[in-house]
């Protein structure tokens, strides 16, 4: 792994949050979002184990913060699929544009 | 005992009364907020009963003079060394006798009111009322203080305003309340200056005070103040006309009388304790008190006396045409207190100059009774016969025994036939303004005819005449003892008052004033009062078409007279025609465009503006993403490269 240089790892990252903010901002299915979503969080823990290898080895800092953000994540998704099965009942609909009444 | 221990609780037991029936009286206390509130009456009059006799006749003379004691005080508010608001209770003769007339003719009220306002729905409210008001007048009545007597001067006309607005529910109890509150109060404006144009020069709020330092003629104070002036009239005098105006609005003198009449909307029992025996009677209080400083000037007393002597014979003449019972006893009293302010007017400071003085607190005592007495048989006869109007009575005698020999006593004693107390009280007043002034003398003669002329053609109509067929399905007869007993207890008392030998105990400057009694001098008023009960009784006595032969006869004197000399028709002009059209609708338009349009404006603006940006919330959550991204790419920015 040593042989891998920094740049390209950076690159995977940078290509994942972008791919993840594409989504995020153009599916209008819900699942498909949360899913974009956690292409956002993963990108941020390729970060943060990227940078604790190279800058600091002899630390874990921000392993620890990875596996936090999984953590986190984890909870999130299942608040989050019960925020879509909601909606699902109250709109026989996942799509995002259907839940628009919260506005003004 | 000294009176600090107790003085207190004689004002503080009724207003007592009012927090706890009016907090608790309506849920819980229904049924016994009547005895609770005269149980603690009782107790206060009790103790007013006591420290009168403590005062008359254990210490509060000093050598052969009375001397005002202050029991107790505190400084409520201070404004510099001289000038604060006492709170304070001040014993001289006046107020003492002032404590007991209150306290008293409260209590009669409130026995009687026990069985005429039984059943109703607010009736403890009503208690609660009645003990607020008892509360502020004897807060009143022995305040030391100029200001302590406008704040309490102020609520009298609150609790005076709640009790006339009592059947909230009629349109004309409303107008007259809101009548007597905005008239009682504009003339209260004129009191309210008075106050600080006599607090200005004199430096000082101690009633006490003001009276040392202003009677002084050389002390600097009264220099200042009889020297400043305004279109040629010392400001001492525009002080105390001021305070006059105070005390006219809330006695009902002319022109400040309309109110008085149309008072009568409220509960009867009401009507005798507020509108005839104690509130009405505070400007005459007023004057009173501070009569060393109106002694200072001829002009306010002037005007005393002839404000006085114009009332007391409009409202003798228009009590002759009124056929509302109770309103002809409202014009009685404005003409009796007209009396008592005349009688003060022609008076002077000390020794038999203030004969006057004496007398007008006479009949204040005395009228206090007999008119309460009065508006109490009223209340029993309306009781019975459902209707404030002569002409559904008649002929009730009959049916009202106790009531008929209560009234015939109260106007034997206003008309002022020997030996019933008003006329040892008209007496001296007559006496006084014989020696004063003759044109006064010979007015006040007039007005005495009028009196008893008046009053029994009241008492004919009502009790002789031909009987009426008034609704005889009420089964409650002439009422419970409650209503009796007061009426018997106060017509004792309108008989006897009068044998007290009133100036040794009250006088202008505290030394017992003998009272002489001539004989001859008495023949006059007695003939006049005997006429006008003779014209009655030939006029009344039975149902005949006497009356409006001579009403026909007097034409437009009658007519006039009828419609109460067309004085509110005058006010209604000025009212209507000339400050709502020239001072109320231009600041209505004022409030409607500029201050209104101010307050719409920026309430516009904002709105404006919302809608323009409301766009931005627009519902959908991928937006909202983006404009998060949008910030956070923006303070990226800024703190990359411009923040270093």
């Amino acid at each position: 792994m040593n042989g891998i240089p920094v740049n390209n790892i950076l690159f995977v990252s940078i290509a994942l949050f972008f791919i993840g903010m594409y989504g995020l901002f153009t599916r209008r299915n819900m699942i498909t979002m949360l899913m974009s979503l956690e292409l956002i969080l993963n990108s941020v823990n390729i970060n943060f184990v990227v940078f604790n290898k190279y800058l600091y080895p002899d630390k874990l800092d921000g392993l620890f913060f990875a596996i936090f953000i999984i953590t986190i994540a984890a909870a999130e998704a299942a608040v989050a699929i019960a925020i879509i099965i909601n909606l699902y009942r109250s709109h026989r609909s996942i799509d995002v544009e259907t839940a628009e009444e919260m506005k003004y | 005992m000294s009176y600090s221990s107790y003085i207190a609780l004689i004002p503080i037991l009724p207003l007592a009364g009012f927090v706890l029936l009016g907090l608790f009286g309506r849920k819980y206390l229904k049924n016994a907020s009547g005895i609770i509130g005269t149980g603690l009456l009782l107790v206060a009059a009790v103790l007013a009963l006591y420290t009168a006799y403590h005062y008359f006749f254990v210490d509060g003379k000093v050598g052969d003079q009375y001397q005002s004691i202050t029991a107790f005080k505190f400084t409520w508010l201070s404004f510099s060394d001289n000038v604060s608001i006492d709170m304070g209770i001040v014993l001289d003769p006046i107020s003492v006798m002032m404590l007991v007339v209150v306290t008293f003719v409260s209590l009669m009220v409130h026995i009687f009111s026990l069985g005429y306002m039984k059943g109703e729905e607010r009736f403890s409210t009503y208690y609660a009322f009645l003990g607020l008001f008892t509360f502020s007048m004897l807060g009143l009545v022995v305040s030391g203080n100029l200001f302590q007597v406008y704040m309490f001067w102020e609520l009298v006309g609150v609790s005076s305003y709640l009790l006339i607005g009592y059947y909230y529910d009629k349109p004309s109890a409303v107008a007259a309340s809101k009548k007597a509150f905005i008239v009682t109060r504009f003339a209260d404006l004129g009191f309210l200056i008075g106050i600080l144009v006599l607090a200005y020069y004199g430096g000082t709020l101690d009633i006490g005070t003001l009276i040392q330092k202003l009677t002084q003629q050389q002390s600097a104070e009264f220099l200042a103040i009889s020297t400043a002036s305004l279109f040629g009239v010392s400001a001492l005098s525009w002080g105390l006309c001021l305070v006059f105006m105070g005390g006219a609005g809330k006695s009902a003198m002319f022109p400040l009388h309309i109110w008085l009449p149309d008072a009568m909307e409220g509960p009867t029992p009401v009507s005798a304790l507020i509108h005839a025996a104690t509130m009405v009677v505070a400007g005459v209080y007023l004057v009173a008190r501070l009569f060393p400083l109106f002694t200072l000037t001829q002009a306010s007393l002037t005007v005393v006396t002839y404000v006085g002597l114009v009332s007391a014979l409009i409202a003798a003449v228009i009590a002759c045409t009124q056929t509302d019972i109770k309103r002809v006893l409202a014009y009685s009293t404005m003409s009796q207190i007209g009396y008592m302010m005349f009688a003060l007017g022609v008076s002077g400071y000390g020794g038999e100059n203030g004969l006057g003085y004496t007398a007008s607190m006479f009949h204040l005592f005395t009228h206090a009774f007999f008119k309460s007495l009065l508006f109490l048989c009223a209340g029993a006869v309306i009781h019975l016969v459902h209707s404030n109007e002569m002409k559904d009575m008649g002929g009730l005698r009959k049916f009202m025994p106790v009531t008929n020999i209560c009234f015939l006593i109260a106007c034997l004693a206003i008309a002022g036939v020997p030996p019933l107390a008003g006329f040892f009280s008209k007496e001296e007043i007559l006496l006084a303004a014989y020696n004063s002034n003759k044109l006064v003398y010979g007015e006040a003669l007039f007005t005495s005819g009028l009196t008893a002329f008046y009053m029994f053609r009241l008492y004919f109509s009502i009790f002789w005449n031909k009987q009426k067929d008034f609704h005889h399905h009420n089964d409650h007869g002439e009422g419970t003892m409650s209503m009796k007993i007061p009426l018997i207890i106060l017509a004792l008392c309108s008989a006897g008052a009068g044998f007290i030998h009133f100036g040794e105990f009250v006088s202008s400057d505290g030394k017992a004033l003998e009272s002489q009694f001539d004989p001859v001098f008495s023949a006059a008023p007695v003939l006049f009062g005997l006429a006008g009960i003779m014209l009655a009784w030939v006029m009344y006595k039975r149902e005949t078409d006497k009356p409006q032969k001579v009403a026909a006869s007097l034409g437009g004197l009658y007519r006039a007279a009828y419609h109460k000399f067309y004085i509110d028709e005058v006010y209604l002009f000025f009212t209507k025609k000339i400050i709502f059209n020239l001072i109320g609708r231009p600041a209505a338009w004022i409030d409607r465009n500029v201050v209104d349009g101010l307050v719409n404006a920026s309430a516009n603006i904002t709105a404006d503006i919302s809608a323009m940006i409301k766009g931005l919330q627009s519902g959908k959550v991928q937006a909202y993403a983006l404009y998060f991204f949008g910030g956070i790419v923006t303070l990226a920015v800024v703190f990359l490269y411009w923040w270093k």
